[in-house]
């Protein structure tokens, strides 16, 4: 039980140094980009994987912690750094009010990924109109390269923040396995009427799980707007973060510790080679994680995750077969 | 420990449960038996909390409990168990088991080690670490009783804990409910089996139609007109008395 964890600790610290050693842009924009998704992911996953509530649109944090960046520090000049702080307080609160709302009326399943889905497109068409969103035009942030202003000259810096989200992230997938929330969150997934019977808050449970998958989703919108200095309605309450969300833990491998990631890298891989192929057109890397979502669902509906004992309950009976 | 006056419940145009009262003593086995359909689970899921009633009032030691939400109850020492299992799927016996456990446990750890104290009380220690999948129903039966167990309940509710079992799984079963009076917990309980009903329990209470049409001790149930007419239908009662005199006279 404590081997996902010691091996998600492993993984943090064989990364760190990344950067020291890989000087190409490229691959450090690759591992940036993966680990972006490991974080969105394990968002997700935290309120999907574990808490079994399947949201369709963490588009909603994702764009509002973007936003709360962008805004805060052109409109109020509020130093970036304090944005990612408030970034994730933002995503939180959204999230607490999107789960007070839907659980409050015993929203579940495809009628909950239904209501987040149409807050995110809400929360699109309100940033499309109002002025201090920029509007469709969208909001640019002026280019001033210092680490106090959360923007780095080398990509090494960009590195260093989404790694130690992406390893906040995990570590609370980690604490979840193991403390007394998450086992009343795994029994609320599993079991609502039960879990309520032997004395779990359910509607609380499930609030607090939105909570923490919000704020890490603000996280996320925040390092994205810093990353790349640029937001749109379309980009931050769009649908393909809502997708990119939680297909990450899905191919990856949903309620686990390490699903994320290896959905992440999954993932990013799938993206670049797709750009390769394809030439970059718009939309067709999405039919590529289509197919891929297929062959999982197929053949690993436990994820990348579980492909590990499927190989070896397979080598194990080889040897039965052999004997 | 448990007193419900005057409770009822319409869903729509039917009166599940009419004016319904009932007592249960405390440290005692109270019984609430009657045909399909005659309202027990909706009386059962009233008490519980899980539905709220249109009527009445629902007292547990001392203090009216109707409208206080389940998880509340639980904490409080009331606990059911459901007559379709409810089991945590994808997790073991010892999870599921810790769940319950959790309620009084500050510490994770310290709930896992307890569910296997739990789990031996009710003779499930060998299969602590099976998945629940693999349990069958008088295994799955058993882990819904573990479970509510484990959240040290004063007062709990067992909804036809013996429906789906064999005789010799009933045989075990009724020992384990005895058992856990004596540990000093009271007990309501639904049941369609009467051999059980008539070994455990100390008071029956009879519902028919949403109404309780008799209470008293199991051997006065049974002989009950009104019992017997409605199990076996009107006349029902009429007719057996006079076989059984016929029987008498012929003997």
């Amino acid at each position: 039980m404590k081997t996902p964890g010691l091996l998600a600790a492993a993984v943090v610290l064989a990364l760190a140094p990344l950067p020291l050693l890989v000087h190409s842009d490229f691959w450090l924009h690759f591992a940036i980009m993966t680990l972006y998704f490991g974080l969105l992911g394990q968002a997700w996953n935290l309120l999907g994987g574990y808490g079994g509530q399947r949201s369709f649109g963490h588009a909603a944090f994702f764009g509002t912690g973007a936003y709360a960046t962008a805004v805060l520090q052109l409109d109020l000049g509020v130093n970036p750094w304090i944005c990612l702080v408030l970034a994730g307080i933002f995503g939180a609160a959204v999230g607490a009010l999107v789960g007070a709302l839907s659980f409050r009326y015993g929203l579940r399943g495809s009628y909950f990924a239904l209501v987040t889905l149409a807050f995110a497109e809400v929360f699109r068409i309100v940033a499309d109109s109002v002025p201090f969103t920029g509007a469709g035009v969208g909001l640019q942030i002026p280019l001033r390269q210092a680490a106090a202003n959360f923007q780095f000259h080398e990509k090494a810096g960009f590195y260093a923040v989404i790694l130690a989200l992406t390893a906040i992230a995990t570590a609370l997938a980690w604490w979840i396995e193991h403390s007394r929330f998450g086992a009343d969150l795994v029994a609320v997934r599993e079991n609502e009427d039960a879990a309520r019977a032997l004395g779990i808050d359910v509607n609380r449970t499930k609030l607090w799980a939105m909570v923490l998958s919000g704020g890490l989703s603000g996280f996320a919108g925040s390092f994205y707007t810093q990353y790349f200095l640029y937001l749109d309605p379309r980009i931050a309450y769009g649908v393909e973060v809502s997708v990119t969300a939680l297909l990450v833990p899905l191919i990856g491998g949903l309620g686990t510790v390490l699903g994320p990631l290896m959905g992440a890298v999954t993932l990013r891989g799938l993206n670049e080679v797709s750009g390769i192929v394809t030439g970059g057109a718009p939309g067709l890397n999405l039919m590529l994680y289509g197919a891929l979502l297929i062959v999982i669902l197929a053949f690993l509906p436990e994820g990348l995750v579980g492909l590990g004992p499927r190989l070896r309950r397979a080598r194990l009976a080889g040897r039965f077969r052999h004997a | 420990m448990l007193e419900v006056t005057g409770v009822t419940k319409r869903f729509g145009g039917l009166t599940a449960v009419a004016e319904a009262s009932l007592e249960a003593r405390s440290g005692e086995i109270t019984a609430l038996i009657g045909p399909n359909g005659a309202g027990k689970t909706t009386l059962f899921g009233i008490v519980a909390g899980f539905i709220p009633a249109d009527r009445g009032s629902v007292r547990f030691a001392g203090e009216e409990i109707r409208g206080v939400p389940p998880h509340r109850l639980a904490r409080r020492g009331l606990v059911r168990t459901f007559q379709i299992v409810q089991p945590f799927a994808g997790l073991s016996v010892r999870e599921n088991i810790a769940v319950g456990c959790q309620l009084r446990q500050a510490s994770r750890s310290a709930a896992l080690a307890e569910a296997e104290d739990v789990a031996r009380r009710v003779g499930m220690a060998e299969l602590i670490d099976r998945p629940v999948g693999a349990l069958t129903i008088a295994g799955r039966k058993r882990l819904e009783l573990a479970r509510a167990l484990a959240t040290r309940p004063r007062l709990l509710l067992l909804d036809e804990v013996m429906a789906g079992l064999n005789p010799r799984e009933i045989a075990e079963m009724v020992p384990l409910i005895r058992a856990i009076r004596d540990s000093g917990v009271t007990l309501l309980l639904t049941e369609h089996v009467m051999q059980a009903v008539m070994s455990l329990a100390e008071r029956v209470y009879v519902l028919n139609d949403g109404r309780i049409i008799a209470e008293g001790r199991p051997a006065e149930i049974v002989t009950d007109a009104r019992v017997i007419e409605a199990y076996l239908g009107h006349g029902a009662a009429e007719r057996l008395r006079g076989r059984l005199a016929f029987g008498a006279a012929r003997a």
